[in-house]
């Protein structure tokens, strides 16, 4: 089995709209939207939800003001500065403590400091996560809760949830539309995978955030490669893109041109290669030819 | 954090760093009878009683102090751990402060705090928020006085626009929407803006110049004057905003 991870460090690189070409290019895969805070995969492959499961994130700390007396001891130990104190007049003492759940991290010390146990500390439901038919094939993906936390624990789950599905249904390929960043959930996503693509364009700020993502897949030991989409909007970048894989001993195993189509595809809700009659659409199918390529050899 | 780009941009001369920590515990072992509560204690799952020692995570540790608190023969210290770096400087005539998350580590928001306290000291405060609706961004944004959405009006832009619609409605935060780029796409975005009464604070055409000074690292506003005037009633709309917000709440 083969866990290809898409990213890119910097977001708005494409990175999505070339998921879904890989998507309907590729044959007997499990897909994965690991950009759980903002899911867009589905968007553009027509997928059906089969099953809805609830995800239990952490927990959270919330004071039963009808214990609590107010003694202020609680925001002592808080190391979040989750714990406000407000005049509150309907209170006896004309002031109430409580937990903003934002701030709130789950560490559970505030709990066991209280003298008059008014602290609830439970399981909260931080998000959900689907599995849906496509007619790409299955699809694993998450609806993280607004404002909540837990992002790598939740797409830890996505990716063991596809591993299942793979060996289940006897595919080979796991394929990951990753999440910006180079951050928890970045992390999560790449760990132990096989091959990460990092979608790259010719700017300064994707240049520098694709060699901080480099050096995270380096730290981490995972076979890298590199694809330059909209090579042509900045020819002499593209050219330095070119040097720094060549200096770090990474191929391009793909340039797509700017090509107005992509947009066009996802307005319709379909992917690039798909949507007949553009530039991008080659370039795409041989990124495909070309990774496939070396997928399988990583696979020997 | 993860990603900063503002220097790139605004090319600040950097004339101080700090180093920002994080809290981790060290055991001494002399002193540890294996009990395990420190362990239990731990939400975590950073520090581990394995076999006759304590194995410490540093990269999943939050720096909560729970472990060295449960400890009931007090074997547990807490050493500072560097996760991140700020720098500060100026560039273009503006106070400049940037936060680095170090590459490897998983969670930024200890360095976003630290940043927000050293730089939330003058009158205005411009943060360029990550991407998201989870805690780097909670991180980026709780207590600030606007919130900017930018989106593109695309089933992309528009779907993650009402995710961090809800983010900040959940927060309990002013904002509003400026649309890049906003002939590349469809008008379902406007559509969802007025139904919702999200304010449209600027539409910015798909201009290649923009895009292609953009890549080189210059302003937008260096491309045209016309951006230049926009981007200054952007700023006087928000600053009216915010100023008859406080005014109200002064009042009430």
């Amino acid at each position: 089995m083969t866990e290809l991870v898409v990213v890119s460090g910097k977001g708005g690189t494409g990175k999505t709209s070339l998921v879904g070409s890989l998507a309907a290019l590729s044959q007997n895969k499990v897909l994965v939207d690991c950009d759980v805070d903002a899911a867009d995969l589905h968007l553009i492959l027509q997928n059906r939800v089969q099953r809805k499961t609830e995800f239990i994130g952490g927990k959270q700390a919330a004071i039963i003001e009808e214990r609590c007396t107010n003694c202020g001891i609680c925001p002592e130990y808080c190391r979040f500065d989750a714990i406000k104190h407000e005049t509150h007049t309907e209170s006896a003492t004309g002031e109430r403590y409580w937990i903003d759940r934002h701030a709130c991290d789950g560490c559970g010390v505030c709990t066991r400091h209280c003298p008059e146990q008014a602290i609830d500390f439970r399981e909260v439901v931080s998000g959900e996560w689907y599995l849906s038919d496509t007619p790409y094939g299955p699809l694993v993906h998450a609806r993280l809760g607004l404002a909540q936390a837990n992002s790598g624990k939740l797409v830890s789950l996505l990716r063991q949830q596809a591993r299942l599905m793979a060996d289940k249904r006897g595919l080979e390929l796991i394929l990951i539309d990753g999440p910006p960043g180079i951050g928890c959930p970045v992390i999560a996503s790449l760990t132990g995978a096989s091959y990460v693509l990092i979608v790259t364009e010719p700017s300064l700020s994707a240049l520098h955030d694709m060699e901080r993502l480099l050096q995270l897949t380096v730290h981490f030991g995972i076979t890298t490669a590199i694809c330059i989409n909209k090579y042509d909007i900045n020819p002499a970048l593209t050219s330095r893109i070119e040097e720094f894989a060549e200096e770090h001993k990474v191929s391009i195993m793909g340039r797509i041109p700017f090509d107005p189509a992509v947009t066009k595809a996802q307005l319709a809700g379909t992917t690039v290669v798909e949507h007949h009659g553009n530039g991008a659409s080659g370039s795409l199918e041989l990124l495909w030819s070309n990774l496939n390529k070396e997928l399988s050899e990583t696979r020997q | 954090m993860e990603e900063p780009n503002g220097s790139i941009f605004l090319k600040p001369e950097i004339r101080e760093r700090f180093d920002v920590t994080v809290p981790v515990p060290r055991v001494n072992l002399e002193n540890c009878t294996l009990c395990g509560d420190c362990s239990a204690a731990c939400e975590y799952h950073a520090i581990a009683v394995l076999g006759k020692t304590v194995e410490v995570f540093p990269s999943l540790c939050h720096g909560c102090g729970g472990c060295s608190d449960v400890c009931p023969e007090d074997a547990i210290e807490e050493i500072p751990r560097t996760i991140g770096r700020i720098s500060h400087g100026t560039g273009m005539g503006v106070e400049f402060y940037e936060g680095r998350l170090n590459v490897g580590e998983a969670i930024s928001p200890p360095v976003t705090k630290a940043l927000r306290k050293l730089a939330g000291k003058s009158d205005v405060t411009v943060i360029d928020a990550p991407p998201g609706t989870s805690c780097p961004v909670i991180e980026a944004i709780s207590g600030t006085d606007f919130v900017i959405l930018v989106t593109e009006p695309t089933p992309f832009g528009l779907n993650d626009l009402k995710l961090a619609v809800g983010m900040v409605r959940e927060i309990g935060l002013p904002h509003g929407v400026v649309i890049n780029r906003s002939d590349i796409g469809d008008s379902r975005t406007e559509e969802y803006c007025r139904k919702e009464e999200i304010a449209i604070l600027m539409e910015i055409p798909y201009d290649r110049r923009v895009a292609e000074a953009y890549s080189r690292g210059d302003m937008m506003f260096a491309v045209d004057s016309r951006y230049e005037m926009s981007l200054c009633e952007l700023y006087e709309q928000i600053a009216t905003r915010v100023h008859d917000d406080r005014t109200g709440r002064s009042q009430r």
